[in-house]
């Protein structure tokens, strides 16, 4: 089977907010791909789009060969949604909620039972299947929202930020679960708000505002950064950004906890003068050199050139 | 499809097992509201507490004041000896009202005004105690006459279904209305926008399911919970008030079928246009609960209602269910002369349902 998602030139409005323009994605089969966008970039909309929760205004999408909205019905019984907010039922049991969805999804009756068992070793929720589910960490309840989606066997999966609010280890072992996942022949469709997992997908596009600003492999992608990029460890970062702000030095800076990234200007050739710029104002800077871009710069920089 | 509506239905039934609080509350309501109508909520007047104040003092006027006593409906309590006394009894809830007998009494042959103060600050028994006062004078003279001679008319009332006039006789059945309701309406109503307000119904409405599946299966263990309860409200009041059942209980559990409907109807009609549970709540106990208890003819004849309240009272389908559920337990009656007020129910139902599915879309936009 093809698996495959097609998005063509998608636009949404909500009223007077444009809140999609001309979104085109092509997802291959077996692909884990990562929608990144911060908050309010239109992830959400896009993956309700895609399960027929919203309607298009412009444009069209087919998943697996299956046009929307026409065929709704078959795209729904092929595509695993996982929303946003945790939407599993608080009261039923880490069991109930996986028979519940079997039900709903019409799994063979004798087919239940062998699938939730291979889904609880798999989740690593075996120890816990009689806990209610509100009784479950943050960590686990992703991965029970994720095994319930899971149940009726999906083509197609579309998590909607899977990870938000989850600890990092349990968000490793998330993504371990997804690679595992694709590694199956499953498409994957994973929108997040943290950069640092764009890493961990095959492709990934970056959401601005309604439209995509690039898109490509998160491991080439930073390649495509435009400016030479310096990293300084010093005191007082606060401080040191808005000096070399100042001085007509730097293209611009941006704070990474206790560490300065600083686009230096087109025609600057060698970080020394930045140095000299800062210990005229009393920082001390520790280390100065020129690093690669990451995603995280790339994107930063495109935000800034998207007015 | 009946994999999906028995999936919806299994877990709500777990829903509602695993809140012991709110089932609790859902069968002790209507029996504290039972025990409240059937002990303190009576509109049976017996013993009014009454003041006398006999300015004549003879044993004609002692005659009157001992009819008052033993009609039962009086009680002597406080023997006034001036027109002052009156009010700051009355003020002090010592009496109800007061009976004045004038001076001249027993002398005076015309026709006397003795006189009844009412405490007017509960109209309801301040008109039974003004209609129980005139009565018994009445009577009192008439076996007083001269020369004693019977009325040209006396009227004989003869009280059907009811002969003692025993509120909880219908109230009892009101109730049953009103927590069918209560049940079927409020709950399902509430059901349905927590699904949205929690978000799960957006992880249920991207299954394959349709309107019509995720409907059915969320009402009917509310339809079975709704049964029960009045199961239990009718076998609670007959136990404990003897309220009178004499038609056939099978009869009036198939036409509670139909007010059933129309109830849920109402609750997912007002699901399908709230977002919260908080506003479900509310709509539904405006919408509902309350011209239920009061448009219906539960407590206010409909027939004293002013003109709009009149027409309004049309629509509210609990009007329908006290003509079944009386006319059963108390006239014993059946489905020949109730069938046509299970139609209204049906088409009241059908026509709010059929807007609901329409409008819940297995969509998240309007």
């Amino acid at each position: 089977m093809k698996n495959d998602l097609c998005i063509e030139a998608v636009g949404k409005r909500f009223g007077a907010v444009q809140a999609l323009n001309d979104v085109s994605l092509n997802i291959r089969p077996g692909e884990l791909f990562g929608l990144i966008g911060p908050d309010g970039a239109g992830k959400t909309t896009l993956l309700r789009l895609l399960t027929g929760l919203l309607s298009l205004d412009e444009g069209g999408i087919t998943v697996a060969g299956h046009a929307l909205p026409q065929e709704l019905g078959v795209v729904r019984s092929l595509v695993g949604y996982m929303p946003q907010r945790f939407s599993l039922y608080p009261d039923l049991s880490v069991v109930e909620n996986l028979l519940f969805f079997a039900r709903l999804f019409r799994v063979p009756s004798d087919q239940r039972h062998t699938r939730m068992q291979r889904l609880l070793r798999f989740s690593k929720l075996e120890p816990f299947t009689r806990r209610r589910a509100q009784a479950l960490s943050g960590g686990m309840k992703q991965k029970l929202a994720l095994s319930c989606i899971l149940m009726h066997t999906p083509q197609v999966l579309l998590l909607d930020e899977p990870t938000t609010g989850v600890d990092p280890v349990s968000r490793r072992e998330f993504w371990k679960i997804l690679r595992e996942l694709r590694n199956d022949g499953v498409t994957l469709l994973v929108t997040t708000p943290y950069m640092d997992e764009a890493e961990q997908c095959d492709r990934i596009a970056f959401l601005h505002q309604g439209t995509i600003i690039v898109e490509g492999d998160p491991r080439r992608l930073p390649d495509s950064y435009p400016a030479p990029l310096v990293e300084i460890r010093c005191t007082d970062v606060v401080r040191a950004a808005q000096i070399l702000q100042d001085s007509g030095a730097a293209e611009s800076v941006q704070i990474f906890g206790d560490r300065l990234h600083v686009v230096m200007t087109s025609e600057a050739h060698t970080s020394e003068p930045l140095r000299e710029i800062l210990r005229k104002r009393g920082i001390a800077v520790e280390t100065i050199r020129q690093v690669d871009a990451a995603i995280e710069d790339l994107f930063v920089h495109l935000i800034r050139s998207h007015p | 499809m009946v994999s999906r509506i028995a999936a919806i239905m299994i877990k709500e039934f777990f829903h509602i097992l695993r809140d012991p609080r709110s089932l609790a509350i859902i069968f002790l309501l209507p029996i504290i509201m039972i025990l409240l109508f059937g002990y303190a909520i009576t509109f049976d007047i017996r013993e009014i507490p009454l003041g006398l104040l006999d300015h004549d003092r003879s044993t004609e006027s002692r005659a009157l004041a001992q009819s008052f006593a033993a009609s039962g409906y009086f009680r002597i309590v406080k023997i006034l000896s001036n027109p002052s006394e009156i009010e700051t009894a009355i003020r002090r809830r010592e009496i109800w009202a007061a009976l004045v007998i004038p001076a001249d009494f027993e002398k005076s042959r015309q026709t006397h005004a003795v006189q009844v103060v009412i405490d007017g600050s509960n109209a309801n028994t301040a008109i039974i105690i003004g209609n129980t006062a005139q009565a018994l004078l009445l009577d009192y003279s008439l076996t007083r006459l001269q020369t004693p001679m019977n009325p040209l008319f006396r009227i004989e009332p003869r009280i059907l279904y009811n002969p003692a006039l025993k509120s909880t006789n219908f109230i009892v059945p009101g109730l049953v209305a009103v927590f069918l309701l209560m049940v079927c309406a409020l709950l399902t109503s509430i059901t349905i926008a927590r699904e949205k307000e929690t978000g799960t119904l957006e992880q249920i409405l991207v299954s394959p399911i349709t309107a019509l599946e995720i409907i059915i299966g969320k009402t009917t263990p509310y339809i079975i919970l709704g049964f029960l309860v009045a199961v239990a409200v009718l076998i609670f009041a007959k136990v404990v008030f003897s309220v009178p059942f004499r038609g056939k209980p099978l009869e009036l559990m198939v036409l509670s079928l139909f007010y059933i409907y129309a109830s849920l109807s109402i609750g997912v009609f007002v699901s399908t246009r709230v977002r919260t549970q908080q506003v479900a709540l509310m709509v539904s106990l405006v919408g509902t609960l309350l011209p239920s208890i009061f448009l219906s003819g539960f407590i206010y004849p409909i027939a004293s209602m002013p003109h709009f309240l009149r027409i309004l009272s049309l629509v509210v389908p609990a009007r329908y269910y006290l003509q079944i559920i009386r006319g059963i337990m108390l006239k014993g009656i059946g489905f020949n002369e109730l069938v046509w007020y299970a139609a209204v129910l049906f088409l009241f139902g059908s026509v709010l349902l059929g807007i609901s599915i329409k409008s819940f879309q297995t969509k998240l936009e309007g």
